[in-house]
């Protein structure tokens, strides 16, 4: 389905423009990718928060550990986001 | 009686005028030369950066009704409730990448809606029509169910009347202005009015956690009174944790939950209305506050424990409406000028997504109804106008559904409305990633998936308010003959069985060498981003608005 004419016309875009020889399939092929799945995993598994202690300012752990995975879940989205961002330019 | 609430009345009233007023200007805001596109009015012109995006795609998945119906869920099940916490994790890593590419390839080829999508994928009008239609059939509850969530916070400020209209009249007037400037300024107003929802709703929160869990003893005092309610009663399935038999459930509930969100119209019309890729990667990093805030808002449940709230009775004799449970909180632990701010937050808040969903069930209907079976040489247009009166149509019947209907079936229909929707997964989500799926298989899998589904949820009763079918989404495993208590969530269940019909149909077809159609896109089109040269005309560049600070 690739077309050879292709990379030539995909130049001429702004500051995101991919180096004409440079796929730009490379930017949604990062081994970074894979920790995506970490934060969609590990929420999943009730055995890590299904339990009362310890507590944690008054909250159990089912509470303040699944309100905890938020941040494990920007954490990673952001650290994949700013590695993946730039592979295009170089 | 509403004068005890006449503070909260005037104070709601006057921030929903405001809001209204500004629903009309949008029409104005970041204008076109041309509104009678459909790129315009049902996209808002492609081309909201990071903070347009956040307020408006949070204000769209967070509704008026989550916001009433999951602290309502933690007041009565317990630990249940909560996984709308996880739900709303999982689901943005989930999407980061996938909803990049339906972005990229709709911005290439001017698809407004996913069955656009599915329709030059798989080269398949019938398969495009049964996920329009699924999309449709899937939305118009949700709105119904905004309804729910503003009649709740009426209710508790004591404006009732004796007859079903006079009842509804408050309603019927909120609505009809909705209509009136969603008609005119499309998704535009909902995208400036998110602004003011989500910033009241963020001020209420806030002060709600940091103030009430003072007056109520503190957070360990909230939840050790939410063990002791759970404990006293006889469900051996409530409590501040899971029991061992609904841990599957919860899971399950969580991770489908989140396949399906992104998979309803009306997420995806505010995912294709961002301007570029990276706009939409930033705000899977930045749409989590959402997320903690749910989980704060979920927790009023137990405060409600916490402070003895007892929920207003319900529509029959005899029953009690859990959806009041916050609204009297409020109302209770509140001066009566910041209970009407919060009241307004919440009907507010069911602006926001209704009008989103209005429009992007129009959209649906107007690009592979209309365009696709009634009239092939639409121009925009005509699209544009179809659009704009299918979205008055699409409220006039939400707002008969709740009038005349009772507000329980919307609720039934919308715990419906998720696993339907999941069906459509293997033609949108995979058809993203891969075209192996035979189109004829895609349409068997849905049909398998979509009559499993609504098997398992006629069977499951519900204890509580004593209905034999359509109780609930908890399916007992037993019933298929395992013998455990474990319950599973019917939308997971329906759609696995979806894709190995889908998979098996496929090898049958293939090997009958039966014709496949032709892909209408190339795997370059996944990534296309902004200031592609190859993007087919339409709207983009009408609009030339200042670029705004960026998430």
């Amino acid at each position: 389905m690739s077309d050879p004419v292709t990379p030539p016309a995909r130049s001429g875009s702004d500051a995101t423009t991919t180096d004409p020889t440079t796929s730009s399939r490379a930017k949604d092929h990062s081994p970074w990718n894979w920790l995506l799945f970490v934060p969609i995993v590990v929420p999943l598994i009730p055995a890590l928060f299904n339990a009362d202690s310890p507590r944690f300012l008054g909250f159990p752990r089912f509470y303040w550990l699944q309100l905890a995975y938020i941040l494990l879940g920007v954490a990673t989205t952001t650290l994949v986001y700013q590695m993946t961002k730039n592979r295009g330019d170089r | 009686m509403w004068r005890d609430h006449l503070t909260e009345i005037i104070i709601f009233t006057g921030l929903f005028l405001l809001v209204s007023a500004m629903g009309f200007v949008a029409a104005r805001w970041r204008a076109p030369r041309d509104m009678a596109h459909l790129d315009e009015w049902g996209l808002g012109g492609r081309n909201f950066g990071g903070w347009i995006t956040w307020f408006l795609v949070g204000g769209d998945l967070y509704t008026a009704y989550t916001f009433v119906a999951v602290p309502a869920l933690m007041f009565g099940a317990g630990a249940a409730g909560f996984f709308a916490v996880p739900y709303t994790i999982v689901i943005y890593p989930l999407v980061f990448l996938v909803l990049c590419r339906l972005w990229s390839v709709s911005h290439r080829h001017g698809f407004v809606t996913p069955a656009d999508f599915v329709r030059r994928r798989f080269d398949s009008p019938v398969l495009a029509l049964l996920v329009a239609v699924t999309g449709i059939v899937a939305t118009m509850p949700y709105i119904a169910l905004q309804l729910v969530g503003i009649e709740a916070v009426l209710k508790t400020m004591g404006v009732t009347g004796d007859t079903a209209l006079a009842r509804h009249l408050p309603i019927i007037i909120a609505f009809a202005i909705l209509a009136a400037y969603t008609y005119q300024s499309g998704l535009r107003a909902p995208a400036l009015i998110a602004f003011v929802k989500d910033s009241l709703i963020y001020v209420v929160i806030l002060v709600a956690v940091l103030w009430l869990p003072q007056r109520l003893g503190g957070w360990g005092a909230i939840f050790d009174a939410a063990d002791a309610k759970f404990a006293a009663s006889p469900n051996p399935n409530d409590g501040v944790l899971l029991s061992a038999d609904n841990q599957l459930q919860y899971v399950t509930l969580a991770f489908g939950s989140a396949l399906a969100l992104f998979l309803y119209p009306h997420s995806i019309t505010g995912v294709l209305a961002s301007r570029n890729r990276d706009v939409i990667k930033r705000n899977m990093s930045a749409l989590p506050a959402y997320s903690l805030l749910l989980g704060l808002i979920a927790l009023l449940g137990f405060m409600a424990v916490a402070a003895g709230v007892k929920p207003l009775p319900g529509a029959r004799e005899g029953t009690v409406d859990s959806n009041t449970v916050v609204p009297v909180l409020f109302d209770q632990q509140f001066p009566d000028w910041f209970a009407g701010v919060a009241y307004a937050a919440i009907g507010i808040g069911a602006l926001v997504p209704a009008a989103i969903m209005s429009i992007a069930a129009a959209n649906l209907f107007t690009r592979n109804i209309y365009k696709e079976y009634l009239k092939r040489d639409a121009t925009p247009a005509q699209e544009a106008n179809v659009s704009k009166i299918t979205s008055l149509v699409v409220k006039v019947g939400a707002v008969a559904c709740i009038v005349f209907l009772d507000p329980q079936f919307s609720i039934d229909l919308q715990l419906i409305g998720g696993v339907i929707i999941l069906q459509t997964l293997p033609a949108v989500a995979l058809g993203l990633y891969t075209r192996w799926l035979h189109r004829g298989a895609l349409v068997t899998g849905w049909v398998a998936g979509m009559g499993l589904g609504m098997w398992m949820l006629y069977q499951i009763p519900n204890a509580a308010t004593g209905r034999k079918h359509f109780g609930g989404s908890a399916f007992p495993l037993a019933d298929f003959g395992f013998d455990t208590k474990k319950t599973i969530y019917v939308g997971i269940v329906a759609v696995l069985v979806n894709l190995a019909v889908a998979a098996l149909v496929t090898l049958a077809l293939r090997a009958a060498k039966v014709a496949d159609g032709a892909d209408g896109t190339e795997p370059d089109d996944y990534f296309a981003d902004e200031g592609d040269p190859r993007v087919t005309p339409g709207a983009a560049g009408d609009a030339d608005p200042a670029r705004e600070p960026v998430a």
